[in-house]
């Protein structure tokens, strides 16, 4: 017997109760609504010294623009950085789920820097538990002990281990300018000169994709977090001034409440406090 | 509770019975119409990008056709219709003139755009028109069609896939509505312009259809004069 004070035991993982009666709604013409997914183009190389992570900076509902500046590069550990693409709740909470329970790892394994395939398979696990419901796409870098890695994990919980990688509704455009222009032991600029133009790439070719270029740099014991690297796209200038004069909202009803003052009292603090302690003996 | 109804979970392209395959005769190319009329003026702008899914075809496909000295068609939707209705609203155009031996006014074309495209009632174009132009008069007006050739006469409209973002944009400062102390007076050309052009950069922010940069024609009875202006491309 369950009742709101004393609920049954809850069971883990998601209830689907309620898929029924939704997919009954749906047809009725009641629509669920629409997840506010990234369309996204992210992207992620290793050059010489290390891992560079790239994202465009667009979030979307549909086909209108929800956030013109959200932040896909999320924070995993000091020497980690996960990109993700798909539905946006998604990306961040599963990425900040990670980022703990790789901290307590980090933790009772006793360890500075945590091996970058661990926080992949921590990724992989949870998101293959969920087989697939969970719609986060993520390109993962680090550097570790053993050099630099780059991963790049679906939402069914499968992933890859690459050189250079992409992901999202850019994910070809981008691909196409790796293709053509990575090689092995890249320098820094020239590595992030190539994430700059697979990015740009997304977000001119690509409508899920817009706005800025958010760059991470990823070497051993320093990364450099760029949020803008680039802002490619500047809003239009405007030709004319909106501005409302005074009165130009129509007031319907005013109703003032005063605040009643039923007592006044000054406390002096700083140096006006100290003078006047009385120090005579 | 089956997974998904009818696929085999371990070979989901194959099913145990038969399954409906949908063929769509329409695509949607994305982009939005704008017009403003005056007394003796009217403006339509429309953004020249043509999208479709997530891709660009082109960033440099205006949507306004000119069908006549004093008027201008804007269409946009399924660009396939676009280009056969405006031939064929042409070509209808050409044939008024032989048998009457004078243009088509404004007002002529919107009554004849509206019975051609509910011929189609059944398999409509998939357009969002806006018809611009002088009537006989010499005023401006703007004609707002659905797909089926209802339509209305306006003084200003915004269509296509950024129009729900727009047309609020317009009412507040073309309509004046919820505003208060503010008297209507007959809207400027420059001042309509310069609307137009502010409400197309407003759109591409936050459509992702609309983009890449708009293209303005301005109908007055010195004839139709027309005006470029960049949007983002992203």
């Amino acid at each position: 017997m369950a009742s709101v004070l004393l609920a049954e035991n809850q069971e883990p993982g998601f209830s689907f109760e309620n898929c029924r009666r939704n997919a009954f709604l749906a047809k009725k013409g009641n629509a669920l609504p629409k997840a506010t997914k990234t369309g996204t183009t992210i992207v992620g190389i290793i050059f010489k010294d290390g891992v560079i992570l790239g994202a465009d900076t667009r979030a979307t509902e549909d086909t209108i623009v929800s956030d013109k500046n959200c932040s896909k590069i999320h924070y995993l550990a000091k020497n980690m950085y996960c990109c993700g693409a798909g539905t946006a709740a998604d990306t961040e909470v599963t990425t900040q789920m990670i980022c703990s329970q790789l901290e307590l790892h980090r933790l009772s394994t006793n360890r500075d820097i945590v091996p970058v395939v661990t926080a992949c398979k921590f990724l992989k696990q949870m998101l293959f538990r969920y087989q697939g419901h969970i719609g986060a796409a993520l390109v993962l870098g680090g550097v570790d002990n053993t050099g630099p890695h780059l991963y790049s994990i679906h939402p069914h919980g499968s992933s890859d281990k690459l050189p250079y990688t992409t992901m999202g509704s850019g994910s070809l455009a981008a691909m196409a300018v790796f293709e053509a222009g990575w090689k092995p032991e890249l320098t820094e600029e020239e590595g992030k000169l190539l994430v700059r133009n697979a990015i740009a790439a997304g977000i001119f070719n690509d409508l899920g994709s817009g706005s800025n270029i958010d760059v991470c740099v990823i070497r051993r014991g320093s990364v450099d977090y760029i949020r803008p690297y680039e802002t490619a796209n500047l809003k239009g200038e405007k030709q004319m001034s909106y501005n409302f004069k005074k009165g130009t909202t129509a007031v319907l009803d005013v109703k003032t409440v005063p605040i009643i003052i039923e007592d006044v009292v000054v406390h002096h603090t700083g140096e006006s406090a100290v003078e006047s302690m009385d120090t005579s003996s | 509770m089956a997974m998904t109804e009818g696929a085999n979970r371990y070979l989901p392209d194959y099913s145990s019975h038969p399954v409906q395959h949908h063929f769509s005769p329409y695509s949607d190319n994305g982009g939005s119409i704008v017009s403003i009329a005056g007394d003796d003026f009217v403006v339509i702008g429309s953004d020249t990008r043509l999208s479709s899914g997530f891709s660009i075809h082109t960033r440099e496909q205006s949507k306004l056709f000119q069908v006549s000295n004093s008027t201008v068609l804007g269409s946009t939707g399924c660009w396939c219709d676009t280009l056969t209705l405006t031939r064929l609203v042409e070509a209808r155009m050409k044939m008024y003139e032989h048998s009457h031996n004078k243009v088509m006014s404004t007002p002529a074309i919107a009554q004849m755009l509206s019975t051609m495209m509910y011929y189609k009632r059944f398999f409509p174009y998939y357009v969002s028109n806006v018809l611009a132009g002088l009537d006989t008069e010499g005023k401006g007006c703007v004609f707002s069609y659905d797909p089926i050739g209802h339509f209305s006469r306006s003084d200003y409209r915004a269509g296509g896939s950024a129009g729900a973002l727009l047309q609020p944009l317009l009412d507040n400062q073309i309509g004046l509505k919820n505003q208060e102390g503010v008297t209507a007076a007959p809207i400027p050309l420059k001042r309509a312009v310069a609307i137009l052009k502010d409400v197309f950069i407003s759109a591409a922010e936050r459509d992702i259809y609309t983009g890449d940069g708009i293209e303005i024609k301005i109908i007055t009875k010195d004839g139709v004069r027309t005006e470029s202006f960049g949007l983002r491309k992203d």
